[in-house]
Parts: structure tokens; C-alpha cells; sequence
């Protein structure tokens, strides 16, 4: 079975949401992002997404730009970022979502991309920048099952049209909870539980809320709406912020612990 | 032979579409949309065309270059001069007609990016003609050779903002500008300045400069009796290009040429030509042309001119060129400045240097045609913007 599938399968038997965390692979450097990946999976994340890094980030706000920049500038290439997902995979069965653009994809070839990634061991897919109306439209863009197509749901989506997105997410929707690019915010946008209401209503595929969450109190209101909470930027900055530093990993697991601990207190 | 394209989806063929975050579809449909309604609204077309009348200077003249035509010694050359708008170049047709759109969306806040500083100028002028707040991104690096520009939209009450990022040019300005429409899509309208990016754009861009090729159409049946045998135009997005070129698509007997910048020579990081190369990919909403590495990451340019530095060309560019209805060359830096000068000094005409690549290829062209042949070359914008950067490398060269 899935990875993603069966973990919040097994999170909703107990009754319990997702922590997802993202960060940008290879930043600051290969290695140490390795040991990144170990230290989300330590402090208990259920998912992870790893960004592949793109030259230009367009949906992206200034931490994760600097962060694909500096992964970039150490030599990070998409397939760095599966032998990455590979050595990360012989040491641990977490559920693993490569997150990136369109271009770097297309230009490996979308069919060899979903053979070489699920062979890597990576469990979903996220292209922020792939509409699934583009997917019949384009022959090339033909979607394999080796990985689960997640797709995002904006709060500027139009009701009529939630039912396309919902219909073709799978492993799970990620609904991003305010427009804007990604960014840690000091406030939570308005309105997600009714907006988790509806996509609910279109779909049996659990529900995430990213974009803008920072700290274990929102982690947690977050938390009561959804089935997932997903946190990035606010992860990319620490890493950010202690690049220079040989023990950014564990920095990583002591800002991450309480997130988690606050999405499971819930 | 019938065009029609885009297809309801924004595809030209295999190429364009809408391949944008989701936080952006809504309005780019609801772009859309309104867009449909305006085009068969015979109020907006009058309002449209009143103020291109008498706001920005239409219809521009198709002047024969008979000092021109005498010095190559051959082909008999016209200059579309689109210089000769308000605001100096054509980018205004596209602003004009946007903002009017804008304003039936009930928008009040207007973003651009900007290149050579000509779309942003044009923008800006828009936004004080209607009242509305307006913000330009444009690349630190572009700010710096195109400063004259600059000074112009702040004058007119646009605020720039520099964008540090990447390369520093139009391609991160247009990041920054998709960035601020995703967070603020509500009230702001993005007047993209190309014919670029995602549906609808490049169809909007198109329509609203095919007035150029209408004319021009109509100009040279009315001077010569009968159809060029040649058009030419310079492509950065391929918004000056495709406005020439559109409405002479169907006739068979027109051949078109538009001409990317070779910068210092077709190697890596050093030119815009995406179809020398480029290969296909998706950028900021399209699949296009573009230049970009093993990686799919998207490759550094160079070009003399600020408005052709920029990695993607627009996807109707790309269907013309697998079609082999239009032929794509490309001018060097140092061509370009030939171009430029030629011009001046014949024809008393200091044409932008974007335009200049397509004189360039105009000098190629024109001697090897017979002298009763005829080319018309789009001459998009003046280049009043560019004599400081043409002094650094032109009177370097002349001492
Ligand atoms: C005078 C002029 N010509 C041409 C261009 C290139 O753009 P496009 O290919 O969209 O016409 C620019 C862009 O800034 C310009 O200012």
C-alpha cells in the first residue's frame, strides 16, 4: 500500500491528524539535508515534502526562494533530489512527497520521473504549477500510478470548481489556506474549517492546510479542522537561519517537536 | 488556410495553456471571460479606440525609408512607427486596452513587470490616466541601464520596485509581479506587458497590437496596390510581432521574419534567442520555447537590449515557427548597435534598441531582394531610453 495512503489511514483509526513538514532538498548542502530528512522523521512527522528545487519559484515567498537558491548554489539537480529520497529511504518507511515545479519534471520526462521517483522511493507527487485541467491536454503529461497526484485547493477557488480538484487528488488535498505565496505568517487566515467542510464534501481523500502556519497554537487550531497540518517556510527558516551550523539537524528537531506534539495533542 | 487560435483553453497547438497555481485560475478565467464579453461590446471598442486616437497617437504612419532603401540597394523598406505613440513605444496598445479591462473587473490596483522600462512606462501612464494605483517590479540590473524610465513612471505616480533576485531582470521581475498578484488577486490587476505567460494573456496581448498589422495592412495596400513581400519584428515575449504579423497570416504571399537576441553569440548564459538553443519547457504559466539546463532549471541570458533579455518566448511564437509560417533569426548585440546607428544617421530616426534587431536583420535581408520588392519592419519603439547604454558601447567604439 501507499505510504501516504496508509498513514493517515491509520492516523484516522486512532483518530489523529498528519503533521507534514516541508523543506527545500539539498539546502543547506546534500549531506546535511539528509540528516534534515532524519530529524523531521525523529520529531515525528507523518509526511514529508521534499522541494526540488526550481530556479524560479514563482509561488513561493522570500525563505523558500533563498532556500532553493541555496540548495541550488550546492549543486542540488533533480536527480540529486532522488538519490536523496533513495539514501533517506533505506533507513526509514515515511511517507515522502517531492514538491516542485513543472519545468525541472517535464525536462527529466514525466514517465521516466515517475518510474526513476517511485523507484527512489517517493510516495506522492506535488507540481505547483500543473493545473489538473492541463493533464488531457497535453499527451506527455500522462499521470502514472506509481506516485499519488496530490493537488492544491486555494481559498480564490470557485465552488463549482472544487469538485475537479478533489475528484483527481490523491493521497491527499492540500488546501492552501490564504492566497498569497508560501511564507510563515503571525495570524491564521479566515474561514478554514468551513472551506475543509466543503472540500470534504467532494472528496474521501483526507484534507491538509498549509501555507503561512508557524507555531504550535496554530498547529493545533489547524489541527481541529483538518486532517493534516503542513508547515514549511516556518522550518526552512530555521534551517535558514543555522546554515553555517553543523548541528542545523538538531536545531530542525527541537523547533519541529512542539508542532508535532501540538497537532497530536488534538 | 483559416487560424484560429488559441483553442478555449489558451493552446496554441501544443504550446501555451494555463500552467499557474491554483490560487490564480479564478482570475485568470474570470480574465477571461470578461475579456470574451468586451471583445463583442461595441461601447468598450469605442472607448478603446477613441483614446487610441487621441491619447496615444493612432494611427501611426508606414513611412517609406527611401534614404534607407537607396543605401542597401535593394528591397523598398517601410517603417511601422509604432515609435511615434505616446510614451514611445507600442507597449501602450496593450496597456490601454488592459486597464480598460481592469476597470470593467472593478479593479483599482494595477502591477506590471518591465523590461526596457517601455511596458512599465506605459502602465504607469495608464494608471494616472484612470485613477489607479500602480506598482512596477523591474529587474535592479534593468533599473540601472534603463534609469530614464525609471524616473518616467516615478513621475507619473507608479511606485518601482527593484527586484533583486536571480539575474536581476525581466524574467525575476516577472516572479516578483506573479508573487503580488497571488497574495493581492482580489482587487489588482496584472497588466502583463508581453505576449507571454499564461492563457489569457497571450491572446489579450495579441488582439489588443494587432492593430499594427491592421494598419499597416491597410497602409501599404493604399501606397503600393498590393500585399510585402517581407515583414520583419523584433521578439522579446512577441508582443510587437505578433500584433504586425496576426492579420497577414492568411496571406500566403507574406513572408515574416521575427528576430531574437543573439547577445554576444549563440553559447550558454550569452543570448535570448530560444530558438537557437532552447528547447520546449513551461515558464510563468506557458509551454514555450525557453532556455534552460539539463536540469530544467532556466538559464541565464544576455542581450544589449533590456526588453528582448528574457529566458521564454510566447507560445504563439512557438506554433508559428513548428508551422514554419513565420522564420525566427536572430541579431547580435553588435549587429543590433549597427542597426541602430544606420538608422540614425540615414533616416534621422534613433529607433529603440530592441527595434534595432530587427533593422539588423532588415540590412541582411533587403540587399539580396529585388528593388521592387517590399519589406515592412516594425518599429517599435524610439530610442530616446537607450542613448546612454548605446554611448557606452558606440562612442567606446568610435574612439
Ligand atoms: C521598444 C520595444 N520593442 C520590443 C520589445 C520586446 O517585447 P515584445 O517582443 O513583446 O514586443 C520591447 C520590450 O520592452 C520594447 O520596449
Amino acid at each position: 500500500m501507499n505510504r501516504i495512503d496508509a498513514t493517515f489511514d491509520s492516523l484516522r483509526a486512532i483518530g489523529k491528524r498528519a503533521f507534514v513538514a516541508y523543506v527545500s532538498g539539498g539546502d543547506p548542502d546534500q549531506d546535511r539535508s539528509l540528516e534534515i530528512l532524519r530529524a523531521l522523521d525523529q520529531a515525528g512527522a507523518d509526511v514529508i515534502e521534499l522541494g526540488v528545487p526550481f530556479s524560479d519559484p514563482l509561488a513561493d515567498g522570500i525563505v523558500n526562494q533563498l532556500a532553493a537558491q541555496r540548495a541550488l548554489e550546492a549543486g542540488a539537480t533533480l536527480p540529486r533530489m532522488l538519490d536523496l529520497v533513495r539514501r533517506f529511504r533505506a533507513e526509514s518507511e515515511k511517507a515522502l512527497v517531492l514538491f516542485t515545479y513543472l519545468n525541472p519534471v517535464y525536462t527529466y520526462g514525466f514517465e521516466r520521473f515517475h518510474a526513476d521517483a517511485a523507484a527512489a522511493g517517493a510516495d506522492g507527487v506535488l507540481l505547483l504549477d500543473l493545473p489538473p485541467d492541463e493533464i488531457p491536454r497535453n499527451a506527455e503529461l500522462e499521470e502514472r500510478p506509481s506516485l499519488r497526484h496530490i493537488r492544491l485547493i486555494a481559498p480564490t477557488t470557485p465552488k463549482e470548481r472544487i469538485p475537479l480538484l478533489a475528484g483527481a487528488s490523491e493521497g491527499f488535498v492540500y488546501y492552501v489556506s490564504r492566497a498569497g505565496v508560501t511564507g510563515a505568517q503571525t495570524t491564521l487566515a479566515e474561514g478554514i474549517a468551513e472551506n475543509v467542510a466543503e472540500i470534504r464534501r467532494h472528496t474521501q481523500v483526507p484534507v491538509a492546510v498549509g501555507f503561512g502556519i508557524s507555531t504550535p497554537e496554530q498547529a493545533a487550531e489547524v489541527a481541529r479542522a483538518a486532517d493534516g497540518v503542513v508547515v514549511g517556510s516556518a522550518i526552512v527558516n530555521i534551517i535558514a537561519e543555522n546554515a553555517g551550523a553543523a548541528d542545523v539537524a538538531e536545531r530542525v528537531l527541537s523547533f519541529v517537536k512542539p508542532l508535532v506534539d501540538a497537532v497530536k495533542s488534538v | 488556410m483559416s487560424y484560429a487560435f488559441p483553442d478555449a483553453g489558451g493552446h496554441f497547438g501544443p504550446y501555451g495553456g494555463m500552467f499557474v497555481p491554483e490560487t490564480l485560475m479564478a482570475a485568470l478565467t474570470e480574465l477571461a471571460d470578461e475579456y470574451a464579453r468586451a471583445k463583442a461590446d461595441p461601447v468598450f471598442q469605442a472607448e478603446l479606440d477613441g483614446l487610441l486616437r487621441d491619447y496615444v497617437g493612432r494611427p501611426t504612419p508606414l513611412y517609406f525609408a527611401e534614404g534607407w532603401t537607396q543605401k542597401l540597394g535593394g528591397a523598398r523598406i517601410y517603417l511601422k512607427r509604432e515609435d511615434l505613440l505616446h510614451t514611445g513605444a507600442h507597449k501602450i496598445n496593450n496597456a490601454l486596452g488592459q486597464i480598460l479591462l481592469a476597470k470593467r473587473l472593478g479593479k483599482t490596483r494595477i502591477i506590471a513587470e518591465t523590461g526596457a522600462g517601455q511596458h512599465g512606462v506605459a502602465t504607469a501612464t495608464v494608471a494616472a490616466r484612470f485613477g489607479m494605483e500602480c506598482v512596477i517590479y523591474m529587474g535592479a540590473v534593468d533599473m540601472e541601464r534603463q534609469y530614464l524610465n525609471v524616473v518616467r513612471m516615478r513621475l507619473l505616480g507608479a511606485e518601482v520596485r527593484p527586484v533583486h533576485a536571480g539575474q536581476a531582470t525581466l524574467k525575476e521581475a516577472v516572479n516578483e509581479a506573479m508573487r503580488d498578484w497571488v497574495t493581492n488577486v482580489q482587487g489588482t490587476h496584472y497588466i502583463l506587458g508581453s505576449a507571454l505567460g499564461s492563457h489569457p494573456f497571450p491572446m489579450i496581448v495579441r488582439d489588443f497590437h494587432r492593430v499594427i498589422g491592421v494598419e499597416a495592412r491597410r497602409q501599404i495596400l493604399d501606397r503600393e496596390g498590393r500585399l510585402p513581400d517581407v515583414l520583419v519584428a523584433c521578439v522579446g515575449g512577441g508582443s510587437n510581432s505578433i500584433g504586425l504579423f496576426h492579420p497577414f497570416l492568411e496571406d500566403p504571399s507574406v513572408r515574416m521574419v521575427g528576430v531574437e537576441a543573439g547577445g554576444h553569440g549563440i553559447l550558454p548564459g550569452e543570448h535570448a534567442a530560444r530558438f537557437q538553443g532552447g528547447r520546449l519547457g513551461v515558464l510563468q504559466g506557458t509551454k514555450t520555447w525557453l532556455l534552460a539546463n539539463d536540469d530544467g532549471q532556466i538559464e541565464l541570458t544576455h542581450s544589449v537590449s533590456a526588453g528582448l533579455d528574457y529566458a521564454a518566448i510566447g507560445p504563439e511564437h512557438a506554433w508559428l515557427h513548428d508551422q514554419g509560417r513565420v522564420v525566427y533569426r536572430y541579431a547580435t548585440d553588435a549587429e543590433a548597435l549597427q542597426g541602430f546607428r544606420e538608422l540614425s544617421a540615414v533616416e534621422g530616426i534613433i529607433p529603440a534598441l530592441e527595434s534595432s534587431h530587427a533593422l539588423a536583420e532588415v540590412r541582411k535581408l533587403a540587399p539580396g531582394m529585388a528593388k521592387d520588392e517590399i519589406i515592412i519592419v516594425n518599429l517599435s519603439g524610439r530610442g530616446d531610453k537607450d542613448v546612454a547604454q548605446a554611448a557606452k558601447f558606440l562612442l567606446g567604439e568610435d574612439s
